[in-house]
């Protein structure tokens, strides 16, 4: 105590010398560099770890968007003649809109594809492979040139988003390799065997196999699962729960067996990859397959009987069991063939940004979303920034400094981190109960939005103008000028860039914002974009939350384009607040 | 008692001086920020025509009861002037008076330059520009030009009226505020420790230009440099701890100081 109270006095007085090289002092010394390192440690792992997940996210979006940007259709040369739209004739804008321009699409596919006869067959290809809308595009070019009728016209058929989805990538992956043996089909169309000169398929056969094992074992799994909570059934269902058991039990322990088989033929079901034979210019599905020996369905009919040579025909795997995707094998081959027909073009997906809201997913684009999110914005920003900067100009400059502008400043600061779906409730109850404006509509959302962006836009004001410095406001009240002109001519100015970027944070913040608008009505189904501020409309982020609750995986790109166009926007008004604020700083 | 008594012997000397009165004259002035009572039964007159110099050590009220002459301190709240200041015999702070025509006859030059972030033409027109004093391009020219000469800037300036008045340097900007201010024909300039951002060429520019702007104008200067008060000004008020201790013709003071504590100051014994 006594050594401490010297030491610090000797420090302290000033004469006593300090020994800067003792032990004590440099350790002294050395632990408030390391803190330092330390602490500069810590932020940049922070950094490091906060890059890693906007890079993640970034990443993420983009390759989930990316696709949405692109679409594939049909580019074919179509005829469509009187008899096929049926429109009697006519050739009025009306009768031509009603007419049925798919009807000359399907016209013209069936004659490629004459073996598609069944009503069940061409259900499957002409509703789930082309898009409803598959003829608009004839329409419009007959509906501008009604002189077309009759004659051959290059069009685009829109293709339906799983068809879309499988050009893309998205529905299967598929392997594949060249035989080595010589093979003989028994026929053309129908069931076919071929047989091969050598064990060709052992290897696809063992392929199969090993997949039925996975598959029985995740069955075996489950079985089990089941017979453990078979006590907590009630009594009276019990035995049919046992029984319901003792079934799947059976049914995996066939698979086992069938996978741990040797030799002898197998079945190859919709559980594991399809395998095909691409022959002949024809395509057939393998239904069962032995080592040199195979059975199967013709999907498109071979040119030919004639002996598959060695390295001429191929074996394909679609590496996603049939029964786990939304195309079927007779699906995907007919597809295949429209490409081989060199009708398939892939392109940017203009319609994307040209078309609204649709229930079918080929045919949605953002356009609905973008002009209700402008026509928003434009009545926030309409309202806010006039009435966020003269409040903020007003509390700042004129309210006389006492407890009720203090209870004003405080409301206005919690006003900013009042969860934003109050300020729907509000627009709801005010807006739309009492006022009676139009639910859904542009102008209560932008209502909405103001309400929830003025208090950060006065807070970013009245902060941008506390900045300027005030020799500027003195200055020119020492030359006479009235309080209301220093401010306007002089603080205001300055204050601009301040305020213009709070405006632009804000609004970019109103821009993203969803939830008030849920509760305004927004978030309904509208295929038309907006036209003025009254007719119901919806915005981007809720046009993104809408499509994320879609089962279709391309509505899943769909959203994660329209996050991407989004971002965008997000970035561009950013970078005009800083463009902004670089522009117009003045110094002083 | 004392007051009178120094008031009457000031009156008369400035007097003989200038022959030309008072242009500015307190009485009784006190000064409150909130609690804090800063000027205390303060009572001066400033001579027409003249430069006087209010000086003293930092915080005792020399800046403050300046900014009383043109109201300035209305923009502090919690500031409270009792007392009577009269220019030209009119109340200044009476109701009835509007303190915008008054700041118009009574301009001011800050310790910053402080120039509006706008071109020089402008600076030094803004102030005719809101009292409406001309409308004519070419008034406005002239008036431009005129102060701008006055204030010995001119022939810095004359190429380059459009440039931004903040690009000069600091000399420069004051005597662009000094032309800004004279633009408006005040009758009192206010000049609050001018050339303390200064360098000493730019302050003696500026000294050179207080000398000649006194023909026109009754200046009242506060200053630290007791030789910029030697130098430029005809009469000398010293403040201490919010009462003016002594007021005297320039030489006077520094001469022949009635007072301890002025003598103490002005040959650096404390400040």
């Amino acid at each position: 105590m006594t050594d401490l109270t010297q030491q610090i006095s000797a420090t302290t007085s000033g004469t006593g010398a300090v020994d800067f090289s003792s032990a004590a002092w440099q350790s002294r010394l050395h632990k408030r560099y390391a803190a330092e390192r330390r602490f500069k440690l810590y932020g940049m792992m922070a950094i490091a770890f906060a890059g890693l997940f906007i890079l993640f996210l970034v990443s993420d979006i983009l390759i989930k968007g990316i696709p949405a940007f692109r679409e594939h259709k049909l580019v074919m040369s179509l005829t469509p003649t009187q008899e096929l739209i049926g429109n009697n004739g006519k050739t009025d804008r009306d009768s031509l809109m009603q007419a049925d321009w798919t009807a000359v699409v399907r016209a013209t596919i069936r004659e490629q594809f004459p073996e598609v006869t069944s009503r069940g067959q061409r259900s499957k290809f002409y509703n789930e492979l082309i898009s409803l809308s598959g003829g608009d595009d004839l329409r419009g070019k007959v509906m501008a040139d009604p002189a077309l009728l009759g004659k051959p016209v290059k069009a685009e058929v829109l293709l339906s988003d799983d068809a879309d989805l499988y050009f893309k990538g998205n529905v299967t992956k598929r392997a594949g390799r060249a035989a080595s043996t010589l093979a003989t089909p028994s026929g053309t169309t129908g069931d076919v065997t071929i047989t091969a000169q050598g064990p060709e398929f052992i290897s696809d056969l063992a392929r199969i196999r090993t997949e039925l094992g996975n598959v029985a074992k995740l069955a075996l799994f489950e079985t089990n699962r089941l017979k453990a909570i078979i006590p907590k059934q009630p009594a009276d269902k019990q035995q049919s729960f046992v029984d319901q058991v003792a079934r799947q039990e059976k049914a995996a322990t066939d698979l086992q067996a069938r996978a741990s088989a040797t030799g002898g033929k197998e079945s190859i079901g919709s559980e594991v990859p399809s395998i095909l034979i691409k022959a002949n210019g024809g395509l057939i599905k393998v239904t069962e397959l032995s080592e040199n020996m195979v059975s199967g369905t013709v999907l498109t009919p071979l040119q030919s009987t004639d002996a598959f040579k060695a390295g001429n025909w191929q074996i394909v795997s679609l590496l996603t069991p049939e029964g786990s995707r939304k195309l079927s094998d007779q699906q995907i081959a007919w597809l295949d063939k429209m490409k081989d027909l060199g009708w398939v073009n892939s392109g940017f997906a203009w319609r994307f940004f040209t078309s609204g809201d649709s229930r079918e997913p080929e045919q949605a684009g953002i356009l609905g979303g973008l002009a209700g999110s402008a026509l928003t914005m434009l009545v926030t920003l309409g309202l806010c920034l006039p009435i966020g900067v003269a409040a903020a100009i007003y509390l700042e400059e004129f309210a006389p400094k006492n407890r009720f502008t203090d209870l004003i400043e405080v409301n206005i600061n919690n006003l900013a981190a009042v969860p934003s779906i109050v300020f729907g409730l509000l627009g709801l109850a005010v807006f739309i109960n009492k006022f009676d404006m139009p639910r859904s509509s542009a102008l209560v959302g932008g209502l909405v939005l103001a309400l929830l962006v003025l208090p950060t836009i006065i807070i970013a004001s009245r902060a941008a103008l506390k900045a300027v410095p005030p020799s500027i406001r003195e200055a020119a009240l020492g030359l006479g000028a009235s309080h209301q002109q220093a401010v306007f001519h002089h603080v205001l100015p300055l204050a601009m860039p301040g305020i213009l970027t709070g405006t632009i944070i804000g609004m970019a913040h109103a821009l993203g914002e969803t939830a008030p608008l849920l509760m305004i009505g927004m978030v309904a189904f509208i295929m038309e974009a907006p036209k003025s501020l009254v007719e119901s409309a919806t915005v981007l982020p809720v046009q993104i939350f809408l499509w994320s609750d879609l089962p279709e995986a391309a509505f899943q790109a769909k959203t994660a384009g329209a996050i991407i166009v989004l971002l965008c926007f997000l970035f561009v008004m950013n970078g005009a607040a800083i463009w902004l604020r670089k522009k117009f700083e003045t110094r002083w | 008692m004392m007051q009178h008594m120094t008031m009457g012997e000031s009156s008369n000397e400035v007097g003989m001086q200038t022959d030309l009165g008072s242009a500015v004259t307190a009485r009784g002035v006190d000064v409150y920020y909130g609690e804090k009572h800063a000027i205390k039964n303060l009572s001066v007159d400033i001579p027409a025509k003249a430069v006087t110099s209010f000086i003293g050590p930092s915080g005792c009220g020399k800046s403050t009861f300046l900014r009383c002459i043109n109201r300035m301190n209305d923009t502090i709240s919690i500031c409270r002037v009792t007392g009577d200041i009269k220019l030209d015999g009119e109340d200044i702070y009476n109701p009835k008076l509007d303190v915008v025509q008054l700041r118009a006859r009574v301009g001011m030059v800050f310790q910053k330059p402080n120039p509006f972030p706008k071109s020089i033409y402008e600076n030094v027109a803004y102030g005719a520009r809101i009292h409406g004093l001309t409308t004519l391009k070419a008034d406005l020219d002239n008036l431009v030009e005129g102060s701008l000469r006055r204030a010995s800037l001119w022939d810095e300036v004359k190429d380059r009226l459009d440039q931004t008045g903040t690009g000069l340097s600091g000399g420069q900007q004051q005597r662009l505020c000094i032309a800004r201010a004279i633009a408006v024909s005040p009758e009192v300039i206010l000049m609050d420790e001018p050339c303390s951002a200064l360098d000493p060429i730019a302050t003696a520019r500026i000294e050179e230009l207080i000398d000649e702007l006194r023909q026109n104008y009754t200046i009242i200067i506060v200053t630290h440099s007791m030789q910029q008060a030697a130098r430029v000004s005809q009469k000398t008020a010293f403040f201490h701890l919010g009462t003016l201790v002594e007021e005297g013709p320039t030489t006077t003071i520094f001469t022949t100081p009635k007072d301890k504590r002025t003598q103490d100051y002005i040959t650096g014994r404390f400040g």
